[in-house]
């Protein structure tokens, strides 16, 4: 049986002009990520791999090709339209964690809602769940300096989770975190990956950290170099 | 797009995060509202206090006084002795749209009665000064004619006059010496009040115009009045009647048609409205400057919502990354700037009316506080903080949320 495409892209092409120079960050690209993925793309910098997590998140358009989440073509949408998409359908985790400061976890991970439609009495509960979710209930009342560099990553986790994305889109998730702490980071995507069937895409330079998803997307000079998956149990 | 309460809520908690910053901000707003709010209150008091107290002396009144009219800071001559006892007569019975006029004459003077004595003003008139003045004697009568006419030696005095020579005495009747003149007390003004300089009027002795000319004030040219004040039939013949004493006086006096008037008429209602002309403009000019502070306030808002979208540029692409559209963006810091300029406003309006009720109380000032005035500041200052807080607001809306993100 086929599972939903989440992510479908064709041919797609990105090009930024640096004065005169054209640069081709993206030649041409296709692949397709399925509902339940837990998908790493790695590659130097310089690969591709940024410009592609910011067309999947939503934040860039491709020059050309086309791009489908949930069969939906995004690919020549506003920017307020993309805003939409964004908000209802992925959850984004960063290398610098990026949540706001002066704001409890909790509000924090709230945020998403205020954007995204969801009743102002119905947000305390979802947040809280996502924060069990992420194992952090108990720190929900401290602000981001209170918390250590792990804590903040779970709280932009559950930042993530909260809207019910269709997929959560980690950028370098664990760029900024020591070896421990980035390992006990993998476990909970790997583990919200099975537990809770979340589609999860990550960039990373760290094959230690691509070991923890199923399929390893590589690029290099804006192309797909390998596309390795774990053999299905 | 997300609910303006909401909006609120983010953008007074980014505000209290900067708590001193915000009320610096706000400090030009505050110093503004309050320049307006106490020039407004002031300006419309002195205007109030102007037309009341020319409305108690009566806006249907001329003034007619000896010499031209030589214009503001020209030198008038009072000196020159052209208006008579007689032209007063004249303008009352000739003129059809006049109905009373009273020649004055007089000057200050020491009254005495027993040991007691005070210093007053005296006014040699005629029987009509009362009805020009609409003035009315509490106890016994004005002199009459018969008295101007044979120079009698009666006097009608003041309220004030009665409590300070005679206390609880009943002056009916007793003899006071003006000058050194003897004269007999016929009656007692009743009680009038300040008039439009605030001088005290009760602060005042009636005598026979000729009483003065002749046995108090006795000048080489008898006959000759200081002023013959006119009271028109209604405020509408005001100018009817101006011009009826004009003509009828350059006729007495044999004036060529082409000279200058040897005389000038002074309009009530004139002065009135010059007067609060001045004051008007004075109000209009104060309130200016308080404007441009006002808007120095604005800009001061606009500078600092500049650095605030530039401190926050991370923060607005997180938000735009989790899903806020541009007009949420471009709310959060334009209600910011709102809240700014509305509170400020808001400040500014207190202190301003506690600051006019402070002056009128230091000062004695009257001060007229207007919903208008209010009204009219916190609009303002409404406007000021959508003006100056779009251009940020929008800058922010502008950007984009992958610089945004990895702007550090």
């Amino acid at each position: 049986m086929a599972a939903r495409q989440v992510v479908k892209i064709e041919n797609v092409s990105k090009i930024y002009s640096l004065g005169d120079v054209q640069v081709e960050a993206l030649k041409n690209v296709s692949f397709s990520v399925e509902e339940g993925e837990f998908l790493s793309v790695m590659g130097a910098s310089g690969s591709g791999k940024s410009t592609l997590m910011n067309i999947i998140g939503c934040l860039d358009t491709p020059t050309s090709g086309d791009y489908f989440i949930e069969g939906r073509n995004v690919s020549g949408l506003s920017g307020d339209e993309l805003a939409d998409i964004r908000k209802h359908k992925i959850g984004f985790v960063f290398q610098g964690f990026n949540l706001l400061p002066r704001m409890s976890a909790l509000e924090n991970v709230k945020l998403p809602m205020l954007y995204n439609g969801v009743k102002p009495h119905d947000r305390e509960g979802k947040a809280m769940e996502a924060l069990e979710m992420v194992g952090l209930a108990d720190r929900a009342h401290h602000q981001p300096q209170q918390l250590s560099g792990g804590q903040q990553q779970r709280v932009a986790i559950a930042r993530a989770l909260v809207n019910d994305a269709s997929m959560i889109l980690a950028d370098e998730p664990t760029g900024n975190l020591d070896s421990r702490t980035s390992l006990d980071i993998m476990e909970l995507f790997a583990e919200l990956n099975r537990k809770l069937g979340r589609t999860v895409i990550q960039v990373t330079h760290e094959p230690e950290m691509a070991s923890f998803s199923r399929r390893i997307l590589t690029f290099r000079d804006g192309a797909i170099l390998k596309d390795e998956r774990e053999s299905q149990v | 797009m997300i609910s303006i309460r909401e909006t609120a809520s983010i953008s007074f908690r980014a505000l209290m995060a900067n708590k001193m910053r915000s009320a610096l901000t706000m400090l030009g707003i505050i110093i503004g509202v309050t320049a307006v709010i106490m020039m407004f209150a002031i300006g419309s008091g002195a205007n109030r206090q102007i037309s009341e107290r020319f409305s108690s002396m009566g806006s249907n009144m001329l003034i007619v006084r000896p010499g031209a009219d030589q214009g503001p800071g020209g030198v008038r001559s009072g000196a020159v002795n052209t208006l008579t006892v007689e032209d007063a007569a004249a303008i009352s019975s000739e003129c059809p749209a006049v109905a009373y006029a009273a020649p004055t004459y007089g000057g200050g003077a020491q009254v005495v009665y027993g040991n007691q004595n005070w210093s007053t003003s005296i006014t040699g008139t005629t029987p009509d000064y009362l009805f020009v003045q609409e003035w009315t004697v509490a106890s016994g009568t004005i002199f009459t004619g018969q008295d101007v006419r044979s120079a009698t030696k009666v006097c009608v005095i003041g309220q004030t006059i009665a409590d300070n020579l005679f206390g609880n005495e009943d002056p009916l009747g007793k003899t006071i010496r003006v000058r050194n003149v003897p004269m007999i007390v016929v009656g007692v003004l009743g009680e009038i009040g300040a008039n439009a300089m605030g001088r005290d009027q009760d602060d005042v002795i009636l005598v026979p115009v000729t009483t003065a000319q002749r046995r108090l004030f006795s000048t080489s040219r008898t006959g000759s009045v200081s002023t013959i004040m006119v009271k028109a039939r209604s405020a509408e013949l005001l100018d009817a009647a101006q011009k009826q004493v004009e003509s009828l006086l350059r006729m007495r006096h044999r004036i060529r048609p082409g000279n200058e008037d040897d005389f000038s008429v002074r309009n009530m209602a004139q002065m009135v409205e010059n007067a609060k002309a001045a004051t008007r403009t004075m109000t209009l000019l104060l309130t200016a400057v308080a404007g441009v502070s006002l808007l120095v306030g604005g800009i001061g808002i606009m500078n600092i919502m500049l650095v605030s979208v530039t401190e926050r540029i991370r923060e607005i692409g997180i938000r735009m990354a989790l899903g806020a559209k541009k007009v949420d963006i471009r709310l959060q810091f334009l209600v910011e700037a709102l809240i700014l300029s509305l509170v400020g406003g808001t400040t500014g309006i207190l202190l301003g009316t506690g600051g006019a009720m402070a002056v009128s109380g230091a000062f004695g000032w009257a001060v007229e506080i207007s919903p208008f005035s209010i009204v009219l500041a916190f609009g303002f200052s409404g406007l000021v903080g959508i003006f100056f807080g779009y251009y940020p607001a929008w800058k922010a809306s502008l950007l984009n949320p992958i610089d945004a993100l990895r702007y550090e």
